[in-house]
C-alpha cells in the first residue's frame, strides 16, 4: 500500500497526510527563497559596485514620490486623534494632555504604521508592478544577459532607499500629524498652545523616538523587500502581475501589523 | 564556436528538449526553425544562459557555460547580443538612452561624448536617426525591433542572438529587417543565431538553416539542402501543410 506509486491510490488519510506534507514543504521552501532573496540583495549592498544612480532614482521613486500623500494623511491623522482624544480627555477634565497623547500615538505608533501602509499602497504597489511588468516583457532577461545583476539593479537600491526614506517620511508624518492635532486642539476646541505643546516635552523622551525610529527603519526594510520579490516572482501576463501587486499590499500590510506588535512589545 | 550536445529540459512533466545537438561556426548565421512550441526559444535560452539544462551541454569556443556562473558566466555574456522576440527595450528611458544603457553600465572607460557619438552612429546604421529622444511606447513595433537590434550591437559582440526578430511585423518590415541584420552582419562579421518562424524569407539570409521539432534537431544545412530534403516534417512546415506526418515517418 505504502509503496504505491500513484497518490491516487492510496487511502484517503494517507492522501490527507501527504497533502499536508505538501502543503508545508511548499511553505518551508517558499519561505527559503524569500529568505535567499533578502540575502542575495543585502550581499549586493556591501560588494561593489554600488549603484548609485539607480539608489537616488529608488530614493525619489519611493520617497519624493510619497510626499504629498504621507503630508495629507499625516495632517488628517493628527486632526482625528485631535478631536477623538481632546473629546476623550475632556471626560476627565484631563485635555492638558492633549499634546502628549497625539504626540506619543503618532510617535510610537501610527506614524511609523500609517506611514508604511500609505507607502505600501502608493511605492510599493508601483515597485511590484514595474518589476513584473518588466519580467514578463523579457527587460529582467536583458539586464542579465548584458552581464548586469538584475538584484543589485532592481532590489538593493530600493532597500537601501527603503531604510533612507522610511525614517524621513515617518518623521514628516509625525510632525505634521502634532500640527494637525494642534489645529484641532487649540485653534478649534480652544486649549491654549503652552500646554500642547509644554506637556509634550515632559512625556515624549527618547526611547519613545527610537522606538518610533526603529520600526520606521523595519518597516522600510519590510515593504521593498515584499514588493521587489513579488514583482520578480510574478505570474504570466498582464494577470500575473496584477495578482503579485495585490498579493504585496496585502502580506506588506499584514507583516506591517505583525511586526509592529513584535517591535511594539520588545523596545522599551 | 557554439557546441550544443545532448541538451535535455523538462518544464514538470512536459519535455522541450530531447537531446539537441547542434553546432554554430564562427561568423555563420545560423536560423533554427521550428513550430511554435518546439522549444526554439528554450533553447535560445540555454545558449545565452538564462536557462540551465537537465542535462547535456552547451559549449562556446570550448567553454562549457552551463557549468559557469555568475562572473564566470558574464564574462561570456559580454561577448553576446541579445534581440528579445519583444524588444525588452527598458521603457523607463527614451531610445538613445536604451542605446546606450549596456555602454554606460559595461564600457566605463568611454566618455559620455564618445557614447552620444557610438548610439548616434548604431541608430543610424539602424534607419532611426533623430529618434534618439523618443520613448519606446512611442514608436511602432518595426522601429521597436530595430532599436532593440541598435542595442545588441552597440557593445560590438562577436555573437548575436535574435528570438524571433519579426514575428508580428508586415511582410516589407520583415524583409526590411532581413535585410538590415544581413548588412549589419557583412559589416560586422558576428556570429548570429536567429529562431524564426519566417519560411522562406530566412532561406535568403541563413548561412544554415537547423530545423527544430519537438526538442529534436530533424535537419540541418545550408538552405538549399534544407529546402530540398526529403524528411516529411521539414516538408511539412516548410510548406505549411496542415496534415500530421505519420508516426511512421517521425524521426
Amino acid at each position: 500500500m505504502f509503496s504505491s506509486p500513484t497518490p491516487e491510490l492510496w487511502p484517503a488519510p494517507l492522501r490527507l497526510i501527504a497533502a499536508l506534507g505538501g502543503v508545508t514543504l511548499d511553505v518551508v521552501s517558499a519561505l527559503g527563497r524569500f529568505g535567499l532573496f533578502f540575502a542575495q540583495a543585502v550581499g549586493y549592498i556591501v560588494v561593489p559596485p554600488f549603484k548609485v544612480g539607480r539608489l537616488l532614482d529608488r530614493v525619489h521613486f519611493i520617497g519624493f514620490r510619497s510626499l504629498i500623500i504621507v503630508i495629507l494623511t499625516g495632517a488628517f491623522t493628527g486632526m482625528v486623534l485631535g478631536l477623538q482624544i481632546f473629546l476623550t480627555l475632556s471626560r476627565f477634565g484631563s485635555e492638558a494632555y492633549l499634546g502628549p497623547a497625539v504626540a506619543l500615538s503618532l510617535i510610537r505608533e501610527l506614524g511609523p504604521v500609517l506611514c508604511a501602509v500609505f507607502v505600501t499602497g502608493l511605492a510599493g504597489s508601483a515597485l511590484t508592478a514595474e518589476i513584473g511588468i518588466m519580467k514578463i516583457t523579457e527587460q529582467i532577461d536583458a539586464l542579465e544577459v548584458m552581464a548586469l545583476n538584475p538584484m543589485r539593479y532592481l532590489v538593493s537600491p530600493a532597500l537601501v532607499a527603503g531604510v533612507i526614506t522610511f525614517p524621513l517620511l515617518t518623521a514628516i508624518f509625525d510632525v505634521v500629524g502634532i500640527f494637525g492635532g494642534y489645529l484641532v486642539g487649540v485653534e478649534l476646541l480652544g486649549l491654549s498652545a503652552g500646554t500642547y505643546f509644554g506637556e509634550m516635552k515632559t512625556f515624549v523622551n527618547m526611547d519613545d523616538l527610537m522606538t518610533g525610529y526603529w520600526k520606521a527603519i523595519s518597516f522600510g526594510i519590510i515593504v521593498p523587500w515584499v514588493c521587489t520579490y513579488k514583482g520578480f516572482h510574478c505570474g504570466h501576463g498582464a494577470a500575473g502581475v496584477a495578482r503579485a501587486t495585490t498579493q504585496a499590499v496585502v502580506l506588506t500590510s499584514i507583516l506591517i501589523l505583525v511586526w509592529d506588535y513584535f517591535l511594539g512589545s520588545v523596545l522599551p | 564556436m557554439i557546441r550544443v550536445q545532448g541538451l535535455h529540459k523538462r518544464f514538470g512533466s512536459q519535455p522541450v528538449l530531447r537531446g539537441t545537438e547542434l553546432d554554430i561556426a564562427t561568423g555563420e548565421i545560423m536560423v533554427v526553425i521550428g513550430r511554435s512550441g518546439g522549444g526554439k526559444s528554450v533553447l535560445l535560452k540555454h545558449l545565452i544562459g538564462l536557462l540551465r539544462p537537465d542535462a547535456g551541454t552547451v559549449a562556446v569556443d570550448g567553454t562549457e557555460i552551463t557549468r559557469l556562473r555568475g562572473g564566470e558566466l558574464d564574462r561570456v555574456r559580454e561577448r553576446y547580443g541579445v534581440v528579445f522576440q519583444g524588444g525588452a527595450l527598458f521603457d523607463s528611458m527614451s531610445v538613445a538612452d536604451n542605446v546606450a544603457f549596456p555602454l554606460r553600465e559595461k564600457k566605463k572607460r568611454l566618455s559620455a561624448a564618445e557614447i552620444h557619438g557610438r548610439v548616434e552612429e548604431k541608430l543610424e546604421q539602424v534607419g532611426l536617426s533623430g529618434m534618439g529622444h523618443k520613448n519606446p511606447a512611442e514608436i511602432s513595433g518595426g522601429m521597436r525591433k530595430r532599436v532593440a537590434i541598435a542595442r545588441a550591437l552597440v557593445t560590438e559582440p562577436e555573437i548575436v542572438f535574435f528570438d524571433e526578430p519579426t514575428t508580428g511585423l508586415d511582410p516589407i518590415l520583415v524583409n526590411t529587417i532581413h535585410h538590415l541584420i544581413m548588412e549589419l552582419h557583412r559589416k560586422f562579421r558576428f556570429t548570429a543565431v536567429m529562431v524564426s518562424h519566417e519560411i522562406p524569407e530566412i532561406f535568403e539570409i541563413a548561412d544554415r538553416v537547423a530545423m527544430l521539432h519537438e526538442g529534436v534537431i530533424v535537419e540541418v544545412g545550408a538552405p538549399g539542402a534544407v529546402r530540398a530534403s526529403t524528411n516529411p516534417i521539414v516538408q511539412q512546415f516548410i510548406r505549411g501543410d496542415i496534415e500530421t506526418v505519420p508516426a511512421g515517418q517521425r524521426p
